[in-house]
């Protein structure tokens, strides 16, 4: 059971990811985004960062990354995705998830620990939580803003207060299945004591239990 | 011979400087080895108006690797690991341009560190600005705020803490220094050589323009007037995207083993990344400027050697290892071009569109470069600052003088500017931002490397020796609360004009506290930076020397004290010497008089000593360990009561409410739980939702909001 962690070329948050599920003794791999193929892989996950420079807009090239097929693929196919702040652009922005995210509401970048509640638990990233579960997990985005002009999607984390002007509070996004979900703030950075969070670890762990129930 | 021209001049030299390079060469200079000289001997590059004086730093100690002289300061961690670090200021360019100002100086400490083998871990910032009243220092704070975040957070690097500070004197020029911290593995340690003949110059990432070009002769060497717009050509333009490509592409060269040394382009560009590598191996170098791959045309070959373009590093690589390294490049979409070789024999030898454009002896251009004893003289009007009395604080209510400081936006949370960084990248931020000293772990490790900068322009202006001197106590103090014991000093002396007797008198004075500081802690040297002609229209900065202090907690405590830590009931506790009744260039002093005044309290070597090592052993067992200064003993309790949400009672000797002496600190614990040292004294309890000096009652919301708001809303 490995998890792909795709790199684009900005990418930063990479190995935190793989730190963080290696602790919860997962295994994770690293691949580059000019990949093509995620054979041998049973969950992908899209991490944090600037892939491609934000270049026109977060996630705009990421989408036509050589790899990006294969994400599309294995979406489809209801293998777990996950993507994080800059993942999750790129999920929208590739039309695996809907909606889009903008600058956030007051024009400022943003990074600190946030409230958080988990309002849907029947997806990958959320199977473990409990119902409601309220968690504490850091933001770090200038573009955090969830928009929804078509209505479609579940909003199945919503932040706690309204740090960004996300649309529906939603911290967190899944397609119909539950097996693809955006997250904006970062779990892996929630992942240990000494960082002041362990809340993250609920998020990772559901990932980690989609995969072997699969 | 003088052969006076306007050309040197304009590129900042003077005629003395230009006979001198008439001298090296034995004739006149071509234009390519006019431009290379001027920017190489610049006082940004050179050094060499304070170079002299930078010899009495205490610069060895058994775990120093790499000291002065090289891009990054590198110090042994023990098992293995070895960590860079280097400050640098960007002053002058974020004055004419702040965002990209402070960017480039954001990318340009991450190439020094990288430079190194190491990867970068972590950013601190130290800006100061002239009072926000004034909506142009707004527009600075903001735009440079703005670039270190556009910046750092971009190219991947948690900005993890730093210092703000505010006076006048920064109104028309503005301190930003930048300091960066990265670690490697011994065998991963590279350094700026270009080792032997055969020996291949490989320019890797962005193309090279006509941006920065004189950044360091024309901007950073020169002081402000009205017309200084006009130098916005001059700054350079950031481009952190690019960085993260080369940053990350240089660390797979170094773990191939593919790099026999690595150069950064920064100030003086290809001139320096050409010539310092080889007159560091004691080499020649044939370039080849046609070979450089440029993102303008008709690039003349000065432009090209001056170019300060951001984002390029100069690999030098054996000839059979050149194909590997193009691949490397390739990989992570980063531009690369073979441009030189190295020969044999000691001249670099640089050649553009067919001519040899500049033939000189490479070594000179750093060795020969001129040396300066420049006249120094204490002030005239420094008596009569000294002479001023204190302010009288007994006539104030020491709740209501709280609250005004916990307003000063230079005390008040630090929150708006931090929130703007990325401060959390790679899981190594034990104790973050709003701290005395930042802690980062290193995974794998039970280390943890804890980091304080401090400047203080007040206690300086007053006091050169004593305040720089301080600064260096105070960080080792704010490194010494989170468990760590002092192992390696940067600093970044950013003084006025250089060529006032009463600039170089401050400078020489500021070196002599930060040495005698660094020699009783034992703690080297290991890198700096200088920059003067911080000066607007005539009017000098205050000078202000900025320390970075490197410590290692080894092992790191498990539960490291933290402010946030303090619950109902635990004892406040303040351990160090009884504080005299001397507020000269304390916050408090600030506050009420427009003027400092006095002379600062002076440090004591045996205490310094003591207080560090006490502070590094309490941290390992109690919850809250806090330093004393600004705003003194009430702002330091404050801060944890509005860290941790619980009121406190303090009953304190007055002398002691707004003291900033040195060497104290405080301690918070459960009662009876912890042996403190017999001068230790118990002043406070906390519980309810006040903070009560001596009787005289501060909300706690009402003081939280008034630290919170402090800086947020003077930026609306």
């Amino acid at each position: 059971m490995t998890t792909a962690v795709v790199v684009f070329p900005g990418t930063n948050c990479e190995h935190d990811v793989v730190s963080a599920i290696t602790g919860l003794g997962g295994n994770a791999r690293l691949v580059w985004h000019r990949e093509t193929s995620l054979d041998g892989y049973d969950s992908v996950i899209l991490p944090g960062g600037f892939a491609h420079g934000d270049a026109l807009r977060t996630g705009a090239i990421a989408r036509f990354s050589p790899i990006m097929g294969a994400v599309s693929q294995f979406a489809e196919q209801g293998k777990p995705v996950v993507g994080i702040c800059n993942g999750f652009q790129i999920l929208c922005e590739a039309g695996i998830l809907p909606g889009a995210l903008i600058a956030n509401r007051d024009l400022s970048y943003i990074c600190r620990f946030v409230e958080v509640e988990v309002t849907d638990t029947a997806t990958i990233l959320t199977n473990a939580a409990e119902p409601s579960q309220q968690l504490r997990i850091p933001l770090n985005s200038y573009e955090g803003n969830w928009v929804n002009p078509d209505g479609e999607g579940r909003v199945v984390v919503r932040y706690r207060g309204d740090p960004n002007g996300s649309t529906e509070g939603a911290a967190a996004v899944a397609n119909e299945a539950g097996n693809v979900v955006g997250i904006m703030p970062h779990p892996e950075r929630a992942s240990d004591p000494l960082l002041g969070s362990t809340d993250g670890l609920v998020f990772l762990r559901s990932l980690l239990n989609s995969l072997v129930s699969v | 011979m003088t052969t006076a021209q306007p050309v040197h001049r304009s590129l900042g030299m003077s005629d003395e400087e230009y006979d001198s390079v008439v001298g090296i060469l034995d004739r006149d200079p071509m234009p390519a080895e006019l431009a290379m000289y001027s920017v190489m001997w610049s006082e940004h590059c050179s050094y060499k108006s304070s170079r002299k004086h930078l010899g009495r730093f205490p610069t060895e100690a058994p775990w120093v690797v790499v000291g002065p002289g090289e891009n990054a300061g590198v110090v042994d961690l023990g098992d293995g690991w070895l960590a860079a670090i280097r400050i640098e200021s960007h002053n002058h360019p974020s004055f004419v341009e702040p965002y990209q100002g402070a960017a480039t100086g954001v990318g340009g400490i991450l190439r020094d560190v990288f430079t190194m083998g190491a990867r970068p871990i972590a950013l601190w910032d130290q800006i100061r600005f002239g009072p926000l009243d004034n909506p142009k220092n707004r527009y600075l704070l903001n735009g440079v705020v703005g670039g270190i975040a556009g910046y750092g957070n971009a190219v991947g690097v948690p900005t993890v803490g730093g210092e703000i500070e505010f006076d006048p004197g920064y109104t028309g020029n503005p301190l930003v220094n930048v300091m960066c911290l990265g670690i490697l593995k011994r065998e991963q340690l590279v350094l700026g050589t270009a080792g032997t003949p055969g020996t291949m110059a490989v320019l890797l990432g962005k193309a090279t323009g006509r941006d920065g070009i004189g950044g360091a002769s024309v901007l950073a060497s020169a002081s402000f007037d009205d017309a200084s717009g006009a130098k916005r050509p001059s700054v350079q333009v950031g481009d952190p995207f690019e960085e993260k490509k080369l940053i990350e592409a240089c660390l797979e060269l170094y773990e191939e083993g593919l790099v026999v040394g690595v150069q950064d382009l920064g100030a003086a560009g290809l001139s320096c990344a050409t010539s310092e590598p080889a007159g560091r191996a004691g080499v020649g170098m044939d370039v080849d400027l046609d070979r450089v791959h440029t993102r303008e045309s008709g690039m003349t070959a000065p432009e090209l050697l001056m170019s300060e373009s951001q984002e390029r590093m100069m690999a030098y690589v054996a000839p059979e290892q050149v194909d590997e390294v193009l691949t490397i490049a390739e990989k992570w979409e980063i531009d690369s071009a073979v441009v030189g070789e190295v020969k044999a024999g000691e001249t670099l030898r640089i050649s553009h569109q067919g001519a040899v454009v500049a033939e000189l002896p490479a070594a000179t251009l750093a060795d020969n470069a001129p040396l300066y004893d420049r006249p120094a003289q204490r002030p005239d009007w420094l008596d009569e600052v000294q002479a001023r009395p204190g302010p009288d604080l007994s006539t104030h209510d020491p709740a209501d003088l709280l609250e005004k400081l916990l307003d000063d936006p230079a005390i008040g949370s630090s929150a708006w500017i931090h929130e703007q960084y990325d401060h959390m990248l790679f899981l190594n931020t034990v104790v973050g931002p709003g701290s005395d000293g930042s802690l980062l772990r290193i995974k794998g490790t039970k280390k943890g490397l804890a980091v304080s900068t401090d400047g203080n322009g007040r206690l300086c202006y007053l006091d050169p020796r004593i305040g720089s001197a301080r600064l260096v106590y105070e960080a080792a103090l704010n490194v010494a609360v989170t468990g760590a014991r002092p192992l390696a000093v940067v600093d970044n002396l950013n003084f006025g004009n250089p060529e006032k007797p009463e600039v170089m008198w401050q400078f020489k004075e500021s070196v002599e506290g930060i040495s005698e500081a660094c020699e009783v802690l034992g703690v080297p040297v290991v890198g700096g930076n200088v920059s003067f002609y911080n000066e607007t229209d005539g009017i000098d900065i205050n000078p202000t020397p900025v320390v970075g202090l490197l410590g290692l907690a080894d092992p790191m405590p498990e539960d490291p004290p933290r402010l946030s830590r303090a619950e109902e009931g635990m004892e406040l506790w303040i351990v160090g010497p009884a504080a005299s009744d001397n507020l000269a260039g304390t916050a408090a002093q600030r506050l009420l008089d427009d003027r400092p005044g006095g002379i600062p309290t002076a440090p004591d070597r045996e205490t310094a000593v003591t207080a560090v090592a006490v502070a590094a052993e309490l941290a390992h067992s109690v919850p809250v360990l806090h330093d004393i200064s600004d705003g003194g003993l009430a702002v330091a309790a404050a801060e944890i009561a509005i860290a941790s949400g619980v009121g406190v009672v303090l009953d304190v000797p007055a002398a002691e409410i707004f003291s900033e002496d040195p060497h104290r600190f405080l301690v918070a614990f459960e009662t009876g739980s912890i042996n403190l040292p017999p001068d230790a004294l118990k002043f406070g309890v906390f519980g309810g939702n006040q903070i009560v000096i001596n009787g005289s009652p501060l909300d706690l919301e009402s003081a939280a909001s008034s630290y919170r708001e402090a800086l947020p809303r003077r930026m609306r």
